[in-house]
């Protein structure tokens, strides 16, 4: 019985391993409470995303009151068609024609960080390479064989895959890597707050509970060392 | 032989400490459950202030407005009224707006911050029916008097400040809504004068 | 003038009676260790799911269209809906973790053994209408796994021979799992599952109460009327319901003292419910898992389906076993063997300390099985992965015969008349 016990033992470590994950992603090392980062990645995302990719859960005033951005700041710098700011963040791209385009529909983003994780998708915008086969020209490394099209090449330019699968420095583009990074890095960092905008003042209120929860503990500890010393 | 056989001090004192910090915490998860009620952000989001154009009207013209799923009247009152609002005075209710049923920045005798604008709630204080405009063609209803409201469920009038006429169902004059004038041409409703 | 009202009251339903009788002078035996505070703790996450449950059909829309929506809005868009939510999700699987530890005990014990098989049959009718509960709750977020999930153990149904196919078309109400079958999951999950859970968790406790609790030692608190002497009876007074057929021995009431020692259990089980609640809601993707951030998609299998950490052990089973029919019946007798284990064991005596150290090795291989298949029913099915998942399953389902086999003529301790410590 002892025997079965270890061979147990020694078989549960293969079972962590076998759960790894298949892909080594990149850390992205975001701050959700960093909110110039979130305001930079929002405004990316109004640029470069919104256009394909709704956020159709999330709300325009909610975002400008979580970033500090004042209602009418919102409005003359973040909302281009006229919504009203209680709007969700959607765009008029037709479904059905768009998955015709790109192969299938651009799923809406709100909930990505939480589906995929923000390290995925810091590490998908940064992994497109050229490969001609494709439709737009462009293949990624950590989502293959993607419908979308490299939207971001001019600010990061071109990469290369070799024949051991790495990618190679980006060329052409208007940013520095370092640039590129921030710029995937910021955006990876709204997505992440729009995944769960609650997620800071959760944490927040979860300090509040359970310290009240170990004063509570306190109290009926003793409580219940007074009352036990009856029990003999 | 008792089940409590010491009730000492500290007994009790532990006692009274954890139920007060334990109805502390009972107080603490009430709070979500409450607060849940309140209106959320998409009843915030219909119910946001309603902005009108108000250069547009008419002299003399109602339109209505929906805000928080109600009909909201402006009015554009011609001289001629706003001259003969005072005559009735004493055929009113509340000729004097004493019955808060307006912001304090609308109690006046027009019940408005501009006079030329008139904006209330088309919703009959009686029993919630949508009162009639009847432009020149309210004497019918109360002799003398050209223009005004009636609500056709059950006889109310109103007058051309909302200000309801003695002797019909209703309790109260019309309700005006909190509203403000960011600009000349711009009426914003659900945003109170001086606020935002 | 209040007395008096009291009075009235008692006259027509004996209120404070019922509560002397199950709690002021229920007599508990003074030996209750750290394993004993998990039927508290279950009732208390009852609680837990009951309002929240309540509080999140508020908002929630039962419809394939508005469904996952309708969790966003309350995630978003409802002042604490976030809060109440993770109260609801967290709550699920801290149901489960009690209930198991609270059968283990009962394992431990001998709590299922005479006079108490039918309290344990009704715990173990609680942990059945709790799966049935749990596997409809998962399905109404209406995420890509809540469907695939449920398209999957739906189908253990088709397993079953002539009946399967249209069994299974009349669980889903369509060809394929689609907003009938989210709504009748909805309507069974909040209304009439609920009523038979508390219904069943009334009765367990009445059960418990008429035969009274076991404890650690096995050794019964209830001697013959007569046969101790008073210096030697408990101290407390006992409600006479307990105390004109018997003499109560080693035994405390149930308030104050465990209320006040089961509330230090609560309080503690609330810190660690709560830090997982406001820190890794997720719980690390057991909880909530990834793929069900993305909305039910009929034609988009997940890449890995699982089901919820707490179905483990018993989808292992299903799934080593090669063959679809033997599988679903493999998963439901690992389910009925845990009903029948009264009646595996034949030994006379109750807890493990005075039982055979066979049985003790014997419990430990199971709880290492069962907690292996656990692991193993998040897990992809590797070959590998499905010879332990064999190994496993022999020692879930060896414990029982190995029970069955050593029990009848067990080398066990003496056990000693009073309760130790």
């Amino acid at each position: 019985m002892k025997k079965f016990i270890l061979a147990v033992l020694t078989a549960l470590p293969m079972l962590a391993i076998a759960a790894g994950p298949s892909l080594d992603l990149d850390k992205a090392n975001n701050d959700l409470s960093d909110k110039e980062s979130l305001k930079r990645g929002f405004e990316s995302y109004i640029n470069y995303c919104l256009g394909c990719h709704q956020l159709k859960y999330q709300r325009y005033n909610r975002t400008f009151a979580d970033l500090g951005i004042s209602d009418e700041d919102g409005k003359a710098n973040y909302m281009y068609t006229g919504e009203k700011v209680g709007d969700h963040i959607t765009n008029t791209m037709p479904p059905k024609e768009a998955a015709k385009w790109f192969g299938s529909t651009p799923p809406d983003l709100t909930l990505e960080a939480r589906f995929r994780s923000p390290d995925w998708i810091y590490t998908y915008l940064r992994s497109f390479y050229v490969d001609e086969k494709r439709p737009f020209g462009v293949n990624n490394k950590v989502f293959k064989d993607v419908g979308m099209p490299h939207v971001l090449q001019n600010l990061q330019g071109v990469r290369t895959m070799d024949e051991h699968g790495n990618l190679s420095e980006a060329t052409g583009g208007s940013m520095t890597v370092e640039e590129y990074d921030n710029f995937a890095r910021d955006l990876t960092n709204f997505l992440e707050y729009t995944g769960e905008p609650n997620k800071l003042e959760r944490e927040n209120m979860g300090y509040w509970v359970i310290g009240f929860l170990f004063i509570l503990l306190f109290f009926s500890y003793l409580l219940k060392k007074e009352y036990w010393r009856d029990v003999h | 032989m008792s089940n409590a056989p010491v009730n000492n001090g500290r007994r009790r004192f532990l006692t009274a400490a954890t139920s007060v910090v334990g109805g502390v915490g009972v107080v603490g998860v009430a709070v979500p459950f409450i607060g849940s009620w309140n209106p959320s952000a998409r009843a915030k989001a219909a119910g946001a202030p309603v902005e009108v154009n108000v250069s547009k009207i008419e002299p003399g013209q109602l339109i209505r407005a929906e805000w928080r799923g109600k009909p909201v009247y402006v009015v554009r009152r011609t001289e001629e009224v706003l001259a003969n609002l005072s005559a009735h005075d004493d055929e009113l209710r509340d000729p004097n707006s004493e019955v808060p049923q307006q912001p304090v920045y609308a109690t006046n005798a027009y019940r408005s911050i501009k006079p030329e604008y008139m904006v209330a709630l088309g919703v009959c204080t009686h029993l919630g029916c949508a009162p009639t405009y009847h432009k020149g063609d309210f004497d019918q209803h109360v002799e003398g008097v050209k223009n005004g409201f009636f609500c056709p469920c059950h006889g109310s009038k109103f007058d051309m400040a909302g200000r309801v006429f003695q002797g019909v169902p209703a309790p109260t004059n019309l309700m005006v809504p909190d509203h403000s004038f960011p600009n000349d041409d711009t009426l914003l409703i659900g945003v109170a004068e001086g606020e935002a | 003038m209040f007395s008096n009202l009291m009075a009235w009251i008692e006259q027509r339903l004996p209120l404070m009676d019922a509560m002397n009788k199950h709690a002021v002078q229920y007599p508990a035996p003074k030996n209750f260790n750290f394993w004993y505070v998990f039927g508290i703790l279950a009732s208390v996450v009852l609680v837990n799911q009951l309002l929240t449950g309540v509080w999140l059909t508020m908002n929630y829309e039962p419809s394939g269209d508005g469904a996952f929506a309708s969790v966003e809005y309350i995630m978003r868009d409802v002042d604490y809906g976030w809060l109440l939510r993770y109260m609801h999700s967290t709550g699920a699987s801290a149901f489960f973790v009690v209930v198991y530890m609270h059968m283990f005990r009962g394992m431990m014990y001998g709590s299922y053994q005479k006079p108490r098989e039918l309290l344990w049959l009704f715990g173990m009718l609680i942990f059945l209408v709790l799966m049935a509960e749990a596997f409809m709750g998962y399905l109404l977020p209406w995420g890509n796994m809540s469907y695939w999930g449920a398209q999957v153990i739906i189908s253990i149904f088709g397993a079953i021979p002539v009946i399967g196919d249209d069994l299974t078309l009349w669980i889903r109400g369509d060809y394929v799992i689609s907003g009938a079958t989210l709504n009748r999951f909805f309507a069974l999950h909040v209304i009439a599952l609920p009523l038979v859970l508390v219904v069943l968790v009334f009765l367990h406790i009445l059960a418990l109460h008429e035969v009274g609790s076991n404890n650690p030692d096995g050794t019964s608190i209830k001697k013959p009327k007569g046969s101790v002497p008073p210096e030697e009876q408990s101290k407390f007074t006992f409600h006479e319901q307990y105390t004109k057929k018997y003499d109560i021995v080693d035994a405390i009431p149930f308030h104050p003292y465990y209320t006040v020692k089961d509330l230090v259990a609560v309080v503690i089980f609330l810190i660690v419910f709560c830090w997982v609640m406001f820190f890794a809601p997720e719980g690390g993707g057991y909880f909530i898992e990834a793929p069900n951030f993305e909305p039910a998609n009929g034609l988009k299998t997940p890449e890995h389906i699982a089901p919820v950490w707490y179905f483990g052990p018993f989808y292992t089973i299903l799934r080593i076993i090669p063959d679809k029919l033997l599988g679903a019946v493999g998963m439901f007798g690992a389910i009925i063997a845990l009903f029948m284990l009264p009646w595996f064991d034949r030994g006379t005596v109750k807890s493990l300390r005075y039982r055979c150290t066979a049985h003790t090795v014997n419990l430990i291989q199971f709880a290492i099985c069962f907690i292996i298949l656990g692991i193993l029913g998040t897990k992809a099915a590797t070959p590998l992965n499905n010879l332990i998942g064999t190994i496993a399953s022999f020692g879930y389902f060896g414990f029982f015969v190995a029970l069955w086999v050593y029990s009848k003529n067990e080398k066990t301790k003496p056990v000693p008349e009073r309760v130790t410590g």
